[in-house]
């Protein structure tokens, strides 16, 4: 969800085979570099795997060019990453957030085969994500404060979550401003 | 470990995960669906040139992902295409022929035509015997006058005076089929394709929310998005929901300050 010159990334942090837990501390928010991170939701094996692959990628492009990727681009390589798999494809729904030029919020999600869909408010994705739209199109305001942003992205979570058998124990909330990066559970 | 470990790979798809795909669901896991366009994308010809419509809601299941996306994508400086089915499929098939022309385009040193465009979809959607699932409303004009054709997703082609494509198709086509005529001017283009795109909004349920206009005249191409909103949010409460700091219940909380990346600038050029 996107704030005032910040934007927050929130996850769930169960792991489970069906109905059968198998962890509640896994961990779907990934950093690919200080301004920039991608949640991973679906195949826990497909979320390991192509977050290897993204760090991979994104640390030869730090070393050929000398800088952080921008969100933009990050994009875009994680939309061909995923097409390229279009008929055997990784069953994994990306959230990626980051900050741009000039600290400017970018939000953006895709489908398993690498759909872009950007945003100016809020993406999900996941198992609950037909609650979660409802639950973030209901609380969102534009240009929250980061504090606010935390209570709004975490209410949204705990509500949606609430109401899905899959998803639950507990969340895990990023915030991040230009100058800091806030981490809660 | 596959290719892409070693290097980037070449291009194309690559199927290593069908196999593992297969297995994941005959042992039950459900694939996730796509995201579809579920669309209406209408184009006419006007006595100067091309008018491109579409609306602008993108479907996944029976929910809408998202309100405003675009759908009418950039080919050629003089030719744009809409697209319906398969997102993905259609921004990644426009994109590669978009980058093919440019390239095309570098070659001959001539504006690109849009027929070449056409081939250049159509066999690709045909070797694919359709499984990329891109339903296409190409216009544009070049120096052999307007075009417009519509590519289906096996790889065949027409070329119409006027066209829609999509769930849609049908509200749109009747719009069409009572009110065009040769010879319409800018604003009676613009009217009618708007009209037509409204009817499939309304008609249909996997069209909605905004229209966009894609007007492409010899030597001027206007890209009107939202040019009409007749899907307004008016639901939403003018209070909305305000949380008290400390509302919710917070385990445990880790601030780490950025640091300002340390720019090394490079010192002289190399001189031989």
């Amino acid at each position: 969800m996107v704030g005032k010159n910040c934007f927050a990334i929130a996850s769930d942090r169960r792991l489970g085979v069906q109905l059968q837990t198998v962890a509640t501390d896994f961990q779907r928010v990934f950093k690919i570099h200080d301004k920039l991170y991608i949640g991973l939701s679906g195949l826990a094996t497909d979320v390991q795997t192509l977050y290897q692959r993204l760090v991979f990628r994104h640390k030869l492009y730090q070393l050929r060019e000398e800088r952080d990727m921008k969100p933009q681009t990050f994009a875009s390589l994680v939309s061909a990453l995923l097409y390229e798999k279009r008929f055997g494809p990784y069953f994994c729904q990306p959230v990626i957030a980051g900050l741009g030029e000039d600290n400017e919020p970018f939000i953006c999600t895709m489908d398993c085969i690498g759909a872009k869909e950007l945003a100016k408010d809020f993406v999900v994705s996941g198992t609950a994500s037909e609650s979660l739209y409802g639950a973030c199109e209901s609380m969102y305001k534009p240009n929250m404060e980061p504090e606010e942003l935390f209570e709004t992205v975490s209410q949204a979570l705990q509500a949606s979550v609430d109401r899905d058998c899959l998803s639950g124990w507990g969340g895990y909330v990023l915030v991040v401003t230009p100058t800091e990066i806030q981490e809660r559970g | 470990m596959t290719g892409a470990m070693d290097l980037p790979p070449k291009g194309g798809f690559s199927y290593d995960y069908c196999r593992r795909n297969a297995m994941l669901a005959d042992k039950g896991l459900k694939m996730p669906g796509f995201l579809k366009t579920g669309t209406t994308i209408v184009g006419l010809v006007f006595q100067d040139g091309v008018v491109l419509g579409a609306d602008t809601r993108a479907t996944e299941g029976p929910i809408v992902a998202d309100k405003n996306c675009e759908k009418i994508h950039f080919m050629a400086p003089n030719i744009y295409c809409c697209g319906a089915g398969t997102a993905a499929d259609t921004e990644a098939v426009t994109d590669m022929v978009s980058s093919q022309l440019q390239l095309h385009r570098y070659a001959t040193g001539r504006e690109s035509r849009v027929v070449t465009a056409l081939t250049l979809l159509k066999s690709h959607l045909f070797s694919y015997q359709g499984h990329v699932s891109a339903a296409l409303v190409l216009g544009g004009v070049d120096v052999t006058g307007p075009h417009l054709h519509t590519v289906y997703p096996h790889g065949s082609t027409d070329t119409l005076p006027f066209a829609t494509m999509g769930s849609g198709s049908l509200a749109a086509m009747s719009v069409f089929e009572s009110q065009y005529k040769e010879g319409l001017t800018r604003e009676e283009g613009i009217k009618l394709v708007a009209d037509a795109i409204r009817a499939g909004i309304f008609n249909d349920l996997g069209s909605g929310s905004n229209v966009d206009v894609c007007v492409i005249t010899k030597g001027k191409t206007e890209y009107l998005r939202n040019h009409q909103l007749p899907n307004p949010r008016t639901y939403a409460s003018s209070k909305g929901y305000s949380f008290t700091k400390g509302q919710t219940e917070v385990l445990y909380t880790k601030i780490t300050q950025l640091k300002p990346k340390v720019e090394v600038t490079e010192g002289d050029a190399m001189e031989e």
